[in-house]
């Protein structure tokens, strides 16, 4: 917020000053410098993690991201289940969008037993995927207006989410943790009278961010906040490992969708969004168009998709499935940005290994402790939630 | 893929590629050789992302796999690195320097697997277990469930049931 002020420009290079090694020379005992936790409980925490922030005065001079609060195991959970039992796990490593898990984790399981997903199934796996980034967008945006007081703008996304969730409901039987993309295809088809509802559900979102679009990102607080704030070079995209949005708003059109089209987005007819500014207003708005792309994608694929065909692809006996040894990496681009499952088998009934890949790892961590350097202790929650990080996939 | 392999293999001594997909190879590289192999595909074949750096515990042969996964998104292709350590005293150079994201993975692969990754920025702080005493949770030969029995108790009145003695007697 100080940061484009006028009439103050503080000097950051007075302080603190370097040891030989490199590393800030922060003495506590001088009394110049204080530690601050944001997190792991604060509403301007984006989830279970938290940062360890150094301030001198009100601004960030150092920041620790510190995670381990929502460590569940999955990796090394996954190595003791079959390959049928770890369906049910995945969706639960990320709460707002779990389909990517099930998604990514069914395809390296197909690819590496040598299983073809229906082609019906496909067209159903990006409609979920889609109906799933929706949700996500509208979450975030609550969070990022929230993160700056702008409460009303939460509540009108989450009604809207509330919708999709209807749809979700509707479709796989569940609201939150789906668990319908199954290794071999779907569990089910579209019911009857779907495409009416999800088409008014599509009208009720565009019109809520219509109204997003007037009271946020017109507002002149929230543009005072966040233009030329959370500036990210597009130099450091490839070496920090930036995916999506984040990417993205950095003028780098990275997106999995178009640069390694899986499932059926190569039949679509879409362009990523891509922003110029990098920093926190254009990330934002980023998002807000791409709700906007994928209810046309949405739309695109219910008037595309075959609506009769096989949903499953022969799968062999589930309880004494094995896959022969071998390694696979699968891709998809989550709301975040890159989401992929790295899949070791070694030939027996249970994966060797299995590692997630979640795109919060880099933004949230060697990014965001980049970038928190020298802001404004308010501006914290709202840079963080900028970079629209799950913690539960850092830790998996 | 077979392309850049065999300009790889003109240059260094690494193993046979291994072409999951089109898109997507694999090939081993010698633990001495890696940084060289890194530095090349980054520098002049295009692979600029650091998709992934992970373990793989193959106990039974007594070895840690390394995969570093990079990314080419201009030609859009994926190439895993291998790199095979022995388990005893696994130690792998760092290559935060060539990828800041790497030191996140670095010192994740140390606490969970415990291979070590000399000069890596913070490689000894916590990053998500807190206080742990044990051997490091993600190598195959850590049991979870006796770990678990040790540590935790049941909650008062939990029954367990041999799953094959309590089918059989519901059936009857």
């Amino acid at each position: 917020m100080t940061q484009n002020a006028p009439f103050f420009t503080p000097d950051r290079s007075q302080y603190p000053s370097k040891k030989a090694d490199g590393t800030l020379d922060i003495d506590l005992a001088s009394g110049k410098y204080l530690k601050l936790w944001q997190g792991p409980n604060h509403p301007g925490i984006t989830g279970n993690m938290s940062v360890e922030l150094t301030v001198c005065g009100d601004e960030v001079v150092e920041g620790k991201t510190h995670v381990g609060y929502l460590h569940r195991g999955f990796e090394k959970l996954m190595e003791r289940r079959t390959f049928i039992q770890c369906f049910p796990i995945v969706c639960r490593i990320c709460v707002p969008e779990p389909d990517f898990n099930e998604y990514c984790y069914a395809a390296a399981v197909e690819e590496l037993a040598g299983i073809q997903s229906p082609e019906r199934a496909d067209w159903i796996r990006a409609l979920i995927l889609e109906m799933g980034r929706i949700n996500s967008y509208l979450m975030y945006l609550g969070g990022q207006s929230g993160a700056l007081g702008l409460g009303v703008i939460g509540q009108w996304t989450t009604y809207a989410r509330d919708l999709m969730l209807d749809r979700f409901e509707e479709l796989t039987g569940a609201r939150i943790y789906h668990m319908f993309i199954m290794p071999g295809g779907v569990r089910d088809g579209l019911p009857e009278g779907f495409d009416k509802r999800m088409e008014e559900t599509l009208r009720e979102i565009e019109s809520t961010m219509k109204d997003v679009y007037e009271v946020m990102f017109c507002n002149a607080v929230f543009k005072k906040r966040t233009v030329g704030v959370g500036y990210i070079d597009p130099a450091l995209v490839d070496s920090y490992g930036i995916t999506g949005p984040n990417a993205r708003a950095a003028g780098v059109a990275k997106d999995v969708r178009k640069d390694q089209p899986y499932l059926i987005y190569s039949q679509l007819d879409f362009e990523p969004v891509v922003g110029h500014d990098s920093d926190i207003y254009t990330r934002a708005d980023v998002r807000r168009r791409d709700v906007l792309v994928s209810v046309d994608l949405v739309r695109q694929m219910l008037a595309k998709m075959p609506r009769t065909g096989a949903l499953m692809a022969t799968v062999p006996n589930v309880l004494h499935w094995k896959i022969p040894r071998g390694e696979t990496y699968i891709r998809g681009e989550c709301s975040r940005g890159e989401y992929g499952y790295y899949l070791v088998t070694d030939g027996s009934g249970y994966p060797r290994r299995v590692n997630v890949r979640g795109p919060s790892y880099t933004h949230a961590m060697t990014l965001l402790e980049r970038m928190i350097v020298n802001i404004n202790i308010a501006d914290v929650a709202s840079l963080m939630v900028s970079l629209h990080t799950y913690p539960p996939e850092i830790e998996r | 893929m077979r392309e850049l392999h065999t300009k790889l293999i003109s240059l260094f001594p690494i193993g046979e590629l291994t072409e999951q997909r089109p898109n997507l190879a694999f090939v081993t590289v010698p633990q001495e050789h890696l940084r060289s192999v890194l530095l090349h595909l980054r520098d002049c074949e295009g692979f600029t992302h650091l998709i992934l750096l992970t373990a793989v515990d193959w106990l039974e042969e007594g070895q840690f796999q390394l995969t570093y996964l990079l990314s080419n998104r201009t030609a859009g292709r994926d190439i895993g690195l291998r790199v095979m350590l022995a388990r005893d005293g696994a130690t792998m150079q760092s290559i935060h320097d060539v990828w800041p994201t790497a030191a996140t993975y670095q010192r994740e692969l140390r606490e969970m697997f415990g291979i070590d990754f000399p000069g890596s920025p913070r490689l000894h702080e916590e990053f998500i277990l807190e206080g742990w005493n044990d051997i490091p949770p993600y190598r195959r030969d850590f049991d979870t469930l006796k770990y678990a029995e040790e540590n935790y108790s049941q909650r008062p009145g939990r029954e367990t049931r041999d799953p094959a003695a309590h089918m059989k007697q519901q059936l009857t």
